[in-house]
């Protein structure tokens, strides 16, 4: 309970209104309405209760050695990160609105926009989107609006789930339809790409792809450019401490999910849509953007602008609905990226590139298991498994309380036994070789 | 250019300076309403307009207008200056802020509209 | 909000070439091998910062915000309640924290069964019978409850392209209906706000998918014929979907199922009182009745004997509206607060909003007269009495008025259909006292503006900035370093 009102407050507010009981207040409401019996708990629980009925659930989820990531990473969150994100005056403001008492706010997603469009390589960037997934979809939406084309052509690297979410925000209409690059060697074949392209709205890409695999991008966008088409890039941003920049290879709108930049896996959320675009398309970014600009006395400031397009005012003529973004998250993402610097975010990704090759190598040379591709790979791989992947899982799990990667079966079925395999900067020499050990030990 | 007597209103405030190549702008009235212009949104050449469809947008910071057409016809030329300063709309919104030009396909179309007169009525009525 | 007047730099403006923050060491970089045709060829230009310029920088940027823990902050429709540390805590800890989303079920147990009990409580707080928990905000909530009327129509093989929408609703309905290909049919309020019924019933018919109704409204008025109009609609074949935004004002007091209507939202971040964090995340959730259950996104969560799994129902679920689960770590923070109240303490939320709301539009009915003639719930709609207007002031000064004397504005200009709307929404945390002091600076701006109405037009003064030039900012979009 959090509600500060004594008895006496109570009786002198209800006299100041004038009403001779709370129940006139509410007489706008039909009584038959009011106070139903509900089946909930009838006694709450103090604080100490609360925490130790939390912890117990808290600890009912076990914690194993991890090596899924299928476009959720485990990272190490620096403590600098959270002692940021925990102040009282970034954790309980609202939507900048009233600029003036929110120039902390809208500075830090100022900064934002400016540590995506670094990473990404392009010219603009707006607040945020609820993830990932959303991002794309959103990417893929502009791209249509600007093109006037209802074809949408994707490689089949794209995270599976990212589809599956663009297809839902499409789900109004059967005038769109979806063309997948058949995949060769875990990359999109390129052979494949001119035909396919005709007509296109864009191509949509992601690299490091699903499969860990890093996409060649030299000379896409001059294909889709031939084409009509827009590319629409998604990209780790984690890997760009190391990879080509979208915005190198041409992209017209790069997108990411920003849970990589050091927040908590949770589960799913919250997370943290990244979604940079060409200056050209500044108009199509959805979503809120912070711009700089001077107040009266001519001093730096910061307000949200080109709001015009948004819901709250546009009403049904909006670019879209979403009116929040994860400007929390966005900041946790801002600050994990000043503490590295470019120089510690190469290194970040070294150390994932170092950690996944490692693991590849010690885990395709046990008997029955291979690496499925040869090409160059990021921080997961695909493992081909003797036997049943999802049966190996549970079993080195059972076994060893090791999460030994995700068998790709139900999203991949074209590739048999295989499991995709992440190791992120937290995992050692050690957890790696007590990996290969009990995979070796399962088998 | 245009005198405001020469022209003929719609009742979503453009105006339409009629003949074979028709002007298209906002009216003072509406520029005053929408405040300062931020951003233009124009037709493109060749393209064929209907009448009362929308086919530009204006913004100013807190909202966005739609533009309707006021006559039927194909777009001619678009003013590529108020895309750039999008101000002229403010301070010149007869002259130099026009928005496009367009050949009308059914001339007759401008008669139904209100002239001067009738438009500053209109403004009048609708203030109330 | 002491800081030093000079300092209004970007964090790339304080970066010095080869300083460091953090590093990383893991030895096994040394094994990364990726060809040089694939490394991008220039590093990213980002601030080169030492830790503590970074800790420094960021906690300067804290204080030039207001906050709820800081200020009032009486948004209105936005409930700014007290955020509970203690849901914080709860949220962070590790079991939950580090749990990879696609965690083998046997790992999730205790997450799962959070997510199981959260759904039932708050099925039965809404009086309803299935719910989702995916959403992550909520327009995004909007956005799935159409696609569950979508499903739901298709299922029957009836074609419904309408969405009603009245004019005072939130800015989100109608652009969620836009998006989802639907067309939207505006209905004009009563002057009370209320819908008007007659008028209701000239708009709805075989095409109507869905009437969209906040309850209480957006001028914070239940809607008494609410019986009425879920029966005209749904004698039109239709659904009716209450926007969950103003649950504040029923919260343990009504069962919004009780009233009629086929699926509403929520917000954790508004009635569950989850931090905003400056804009973001919340999270959201759809409640339903049973027929439109088999239409809920996948995955839901499914008890089986004594273990919790993911349910990922049949070919009639719409699919995924958000990657993985939702936003699980805000659900963590919701279901603290649940524990934290018993039945008849979720009703004292209502009571409390609905008192605080009252007193304060009785506290300032003189100099701020209520749109409404009527009690209102939640949140109360005033404007700015003839006097103030005469002198030319408006809302937008009594906003920058209220920041100077250390009070968060109320949402202004909103409802639209309110001519200069102040929107006071104090939530049941706010003591008595806070709502005295609140109405004491709102008399003292009515007052000075009056009394000097140009003083008024420059607030805020005391604040890091002044006014700021909206106009150039979005003219010459600066969006980047």
């Amino acid at each position: 309970m959090y509600t500060p009102h004594t008895k006496k407050d109570r009786e002198e507010m209800l006299k100041t209104i004038g009403a001779s009981s709370f129940e006139e207040l509410v007489k706008q409401v039909p009584s038959k309405f009011l106070w139903p019996k509900f089946d909930l708990p009838q006694q709450s629980l103090d604080e100490s209760q609360a925490a130790a009925l939390l912890a117990g659930l808290a600890g009912k989820n076990c914690r194993p050695l991890n090596f899924v990531g299928a476009g959720a990473y485990e990272r190490y969150t620096p403590a600098a990160v959270g002692a940021i994100t925990s102040r009282t005056e970034f954790l309980t403001a609202y939507t900048p609105y009233q600029p003036e008492a929110s120039q902390g706010t809208l500075q830090a997603i100022y900064e934002f926009q400016s540590t995506v469009c670094a990473l990404y390589g392009m010219d603009c960037a707006n607040a945020s989107m609820y993830d990932g997934a959303s991002s794309f979809a959103e990417a893929v939406r502009a791209a249509v609006r600007v093109t006037g084309r209802k074809k949408i052509v994707y490689a089949a690297g794209v995270n599976p789930q990212y589809m599956d979410t663009l297809k839902t925000y499409f789900a109004h209409s059967a005038e769109y339809t979806y063309v997948k690059v058949p995949m060769k060697d875990g990359v999109m074949d390129r052979a494949a790409l001119p035909a396919l392209l005709e007509g296109a709205a864009c191509l949509a890409v992601q690299t490091p792809n699903f499969l860990g695999m890093i996409e060649d991008m030299a000379g896409v966008a001059d294909l889709t450019k031939a084409a009509g088409a827009l590319l629409v890039a998604a990209a780790d941003p984690v890997s760009l401490g190391l990879l080509a920049a979208p915005g190198e290879y041409g992209a017209d709108f790069a997108v990411g999910e920003g849970q990589s930049l050091g927040l908590p896996l949770a589960y799913g959320g919250p997370y943290l849509g990244l979604f940079s675009c060409k200056k050209e398309h500044v108009r199509q970014m959805p979503g809120r953007i912070c711009g700089l600009t001077k107040d009266k006395d001519g001093k730096r400031g910061f307000v949200l602008t080109l709001q015009a397009r948004e819901q709250h005012i546009r009403r049904d003529k909006a670019a879209s609905n979403i009116c929040s973004n994860e400007a929390l998250c966005a900041l946790a993402a801002t600050v994990y990226s000043a503490l590295y610097g470019p120089e510690g975010l190469k290194e970040l990704a070294e150390a994932n590139a170092g950690a996944a090759a490692f693991a590849a190598e010690r885990l395709s040379a046990i008997k029955g298991c291979s690496l499925k591709f040869k090409g160059p790979f990021f921080n997961e791989f695909v493992l081909g498994v003797p036997g049943s992947a999802a049966a190996l899982r549970e079993k080195v799990l059972a076994m060893k309380g090791i999460d030994i990667g995700l068998p790709l079966a139900p999203l991949y079925p074209e590739l048999g036994e295989t499991l995709l395999v992440c190791a992120t900067e937290t995992k050692t020499e050690a957890d790696i070789l007590k990996l290969e050990a009990a995979v070796k030990e399962a088998i | 250019m245009s005198k405001p007597e020469e022209l003929k209103y719609t009742k979503t405030h453009e105006y339409v300076h009629p003949g074979a190549e028709a002007v298209v702008g906002i009216s003072d009235h509406a520029q005053h309403e929408m405040g300062d212009v931020v951003f233009v949104e124009l037709p493109k050449v060749g393209q064929k307009l209907e009448k009362e469809k929308p086919c530009a947008v204006v913004e100013s910071v807190k909202s966005a207008f739609d533009i309707y057409s006021p006559v039927s016809g194909e777009v001619t030329a678009v003013n590529a200056a108020v895309t750039g300063e999008p101000a002229l709309l403010n301070q010149s919104p007869l002259e130099n802020g026009w928005l496009f030009k367009i050949k009308p396909s059914n001339p007759a179309e401008a008669d139904g509209l209100m002239d001067w007169n009738a438009y500053q009525e209109f403004v009048k009525q609708a203030a109330h | 909000m002491i800081c030093a007047a000079t300092d209004n730099q970007l964090s790339i403006e304080k970066s010095a070439p080869g300083r460091r923050g953090l590093h990383a060491k893991n030895p096994l970089r040394a094994r990364a091998d990726v060809p040089a045709n694939l490394r991008r060829k220039t590093a990213p230009r980002l601030p080169e910062l030492a830790e503590l310029d970074v800790m420094r920088h960021y906690t300067r940027l804290s204080r030039l915000n207001f906050s709820v823990d800081t200020h009032f902050y009486p948004l209105g429709s936005c409930t700014m309640k007290y955020n509970p540390r203690f849901n914080e805590a709860a949220a962070a800890l590790e079991g939950f924290a580090g749990l990879h989303p696609l965690a083998h079920d046997v790992c999730a147990q205790g997450t799962l069964e959070l997510l199981h009990d959260l759904s039932a409580r708050l099925t039965e707080l809404c009086g309803l019978d299935a719910i989702t928990l995916q959403p992550a905000a909520g327009a995004h909530s909007e956005f799935t409850g159409l696609l569950l009327a979508k499903a739901y129509f298709e299922n029957k093989g009836e074609t419904r392209t309408e969405i009603v929408v009245p004019d005072s609703a939130h800015g989100t309905n109608p652009a969620t209906a836009s998006m989802m290909g639907f067309t939207t049919v505006n209905i004009a309020s009563k002057p009370d706000g209320r819908l008007d019924v007659a008028e209701l019933k000239k708009h709805i018919g075989p095409k109507t998918a869905v009437l969209m109704l906040t309850v209480p409204n957006t001028l914070g008025i239940f809607e008494s014929n609410i019986e009425e109009i879920c029966r005209a609609v749904h004698e039109a074949g239709a659904l009716v979907y209450m926007d969950g935004a103003n649950l504040n004002a029923l919260i343990g007091m009504v069962k919004p199922g009780d009233l009629g209507i086929d699926m509403m939202h929520l917000n954790f971040h508004k009635t569950f009182s989850t931090p905003h964090g400056g804009g973001g995340p919340g999270a959201g959730a759809i409640v339903c009745r049973k027929h439109l259950a088999p239409f809920l996104p996948v995955p839901t969560v499914k008890k089986e004997g004594s273990r919790y799994v993911s349910d990922f129902g049949d070919a009639r679920s719409i699919g995924k509206v958000k990657a993985f689960f939702g936003n699980t770590g805000v659900l963590v923070k919701a279901y603290a607060y649940m524990l934290a109240h018993s039945a008849e303490e979720l009703g004292d939320i209502a009571r409390y909003s609905i008192i605080n709301a009252n007193y304060i539009r009785a506290l300032l009915k003189e100099m701020y007269p209520s749109y409404s003639s009527e009690y209102c719930m939640h949140e109360c709609v005033l404007t700015p009495g003839k006097d103030m207007l005469d002198k030319g002031l408006k809302t937008l000064d009594v906003a920058k008025g209220l920041i100077d004397r250390g009070f968060h504005a109320p949402t202004i200009y909103f409802p639209l259909i309110v001519h200069e709307a102040i929107m006071i929404e104090p939530t049941e945390t706010e003591s008595k006292e806070t709502l005295d002091q609140f109405a004491a600076a709102m008399k003292d701006v009515h007052d000075s503006g009056v009394a000097d109405p140009q003083a008024l037009k420059d607030a805020p003064v005391t604040l890091p900035v002044k006014r700021l030039d909206e106009v150039q900012a979005a003219r010459q979009p600066n969006l980047r370093w």
